[in-house]
């Protein structure tokens, strides 16, 4: 149990940087960019393909994020030069990198488990530490039987995507970021105050895959293997963190929205885990769960305001009436 | 200060559709002028404005901002020397973000957007003694949300990020016909105080006749795309609405179409 969940939180973690790129598009610019399924498989193939190439894993890891950036750039491109929907200029693009995807992979699958990963190198470093003896000292100190094996992937992980969310908070609070945050919200407006919306909106979809092809490479190398289906459902993936953190964390500023998308690819994650451990649900009912999830995410914070507005008049009406008994 | 030369404009030519909406117009105005524009619905005057903001792009003729020509340059290029402020209060303002965010991005104008934060100490005190000459009270308000604002706010809201940059030239397209009375009054009012303080260069479209007549020390009326009165100086000053009608009458030879629209 506590291995699954431990598990969870470490592949949550690293979603979690996936789920900033979708924040940015679906929210930010207001653009539900269905390149995310084709630009995660992307940063895993190049990181999986640089790697089985004696690159150097932060090298390829770099690479993957920069293919992902022109991925999603040229989606904006079909959208703003070429004026195509933007829901179609994703699922165009999303269509052609799959057929890339396998010719950067050359093969369906792409094995790392022999290769040398960001994680086993920092495993490396990590083991000199003593960290995670005292880790787990603690932990059998509390009663916990099985133990992680270690805690470097976790707490790196955790690092990176806070370090990524900090740089995601400031940038949008800059002039630039304004002026994209604008894009998404009043175009008409921006395009008034001397901002091209075309550049900030193909410049906004390369950050956000550049991010999710960051993820994916790191997942890659997490699982052990790159494989040509891995991203299929990925932005539903990615909407249900951002949906799953708002409505438990809220959105009143930007740093909280993005805290509230990093929680939710966590929760993701060990709801994932959770619904698996049942015996009636396997991992071909995944997709299932995931769209479950997004709609009960959606529909319930609504359920719930209508039913506290109801109550709410009911008790006014109550109130009037009482009042009025009492003056007859 | 800005020129529009021999101008022309038909949409859906060729087509059962076809309309000209601008005709050889010929306009130019320096520093400083006041120009208010008035005419019935379909008359070209948002077209005209589309035209100089850059929204529309004429079939002949050209535009020039301070000797520059600018017919081709697109419009977000171009807004560096133009403020705007439209008709729809929603239309001039970003809602999801703040006042101060809101500030910052007209601020960034006529600069380069950078990677600095976009409001800072420095710059909070600018918008703040800006805000101030507003006399509503937001430079309190520097963190709400601008989608929190009523119209009336928003519209003078928009009316400061469109001027407070001093642009070379300042477009109203009816900015006041979406507010009720009061608020139109006071958005009036702001208007003539900065129009005044900053003497921009300033184009405002009305259906407003006395508005037209209060405003501004020219006017042109324009009718079926075209300008068919253009006063100015001491003339405009002694101008009444009776007058304004004859004159009509006199150059069209009919009545002038909507009453209730020109009349406001």
């Amino acid at each position: 149990m506590f291995i699954s969940i431990f598990g969870a939180i470490e592949a949550g973690v690293i979603y979690a940087i996936m789920a900033l790129g979708v924040y940015l598009s679906f929210r930010v610019l207001d653009f539900p960019d269905l390149t995310v399924d084709g630009s995660f498989v992307t940063g895993a193939a190049v990181a999986a393909i640089a790697i089985t190439n004696d690159v150097s894993t932060v090298l390829a890891t770099t690479l993957a994020l920069i293919t992902g950036f022109i991925a999603g750039s040229v989606t904006g491109l079909l959208n703003t030069k070429g004026k195509i929907n933007p829901l179609l200029s994703g699922i165009l693009m999303m269509t052609a990198l799959y057929s890339i995807n396998l010719r950067i992979m050359g093969q369906s699958n792409i094995p790392l488990l022999n290769q040398s990963t960001v994680f086993t190198r920092l495993s490396e470093i990590w083991s000199g530490l003593g960290i995670d003896s005292a880790l787990n000292q603690g932990l059998s100190a509390i009663g916990a039987s099985s133990l992680p094996r270690t805690w470097s992937i976790l707490i790196v992980m955790l690092v990176v995507t806070l370090v990524i969310k900090f740089i995601t908070d400031y940038y949008l609070k800059t002039e630039v970021g304004l002026a994209l945050r604008a894009a998404g919200d009043n175009e008409k407006m921006i395009r008034s105050f001397s901002a091209n919306t075309d550049y900030l909106k193909i410049m906004g979809l390369g950050l956000s895959n550049g991010l999710v092809a960051l993820s994916g490479a790191l997942y890659a190398q997490y699982v052990g293997f790159a494989d040509l289906n891995m991203g299929v459902g990925m932005i539903v993936v990615g909407l249900a963190s951002v949906i799953i953190g708002e409505s438990i964390v809220g959105t009143k500023s930007i740093m909280r929205t993005t805290f509230a998308v990093i929680l939710g690819a966590i929760l993701y994650r060990i709801v994932i885990a959770l619904a698996l451990r049942s015996t009636f649900l396997d991992a071909n009912d995944t997709k299932l769960i995931t769209s479950v999830l997004v709609i009960l995410a959606l529909v319930i914070p609504k359920l719930i305001s209508t039913h506290k507005e109801s109550k709410r008049k009911r008790r006014k009406r109550i109130a009037l009436q009482q009042r009025a008994k009492g003056e007859v | 200060m800005l020129e529009v030369n021999d101008i022309s404009l038909t949409f859906n030519e060729g087509t059962p559709d076809e309309k000209q909406a601008l005709q050889d117009i010929n306009l130019k105005l320096s520093k400083g002028e006041f120009v208010t524009v008035i005419g019935s619905n379909g008359a070209g005057k948002s077209t005209l404005m589309n035209i100089i903001s850059g929204a529309l792009l004429p079939d002949v003729g050209d535009v020039q901002i301070n000797e520059k020509k600018v017919t081709m340059m697109p419009e977000y290029k171009r807004s560096r020397y133009i403020g705007r402020v439209f008709q729809d209060p929603m239309a001039g303002t970003s809602p999801t973000m703040t006042i101060e965010e809101n500030l910052a991005l007209a601020y960034s104008r006529d600069k380069k957007r950078s990677l600095r934060p976009g409001v800072n100490k420095k710059r909070r005190d600018f918008f703040k003694t800006a805000l101030n000459s507003l006399h509503l009270g937001l430079e309190d308000r520097l963190s709400a949300k601008v989608g929190l604002l009523s119209g009336g706010e928003r519209q003078a809201l928009s009316l400061l990020m469109a001027t407070f940059t001093n642009p070379d030239i300042l477009l109203l397209d009816e900015h006041t016909a979406a507010l009720d009375p009061s608020r139109a009054t006071l958005i009036t009012n702001l208007t003539r105080e900065i129009v005044e303080k900053t003497q921009l260069t300033t184009l405002m479209i009305t259906h407003n006749m006395q508005q037209a007549l209060e405003l501004g020390n020219r006017l042109i009326m324009m009718d079926k795309g075209q300008i068919i009165l253009d006063i100015a100086g001491e003339e405009k000053q002694a101008l009444t609405i009776e007058k304004l009608l004859h004159e009509f009458q006199r150059i069209r030879g009919e009545q002038l179409g909507d009453d209730r629209a020109i009349l406001g």
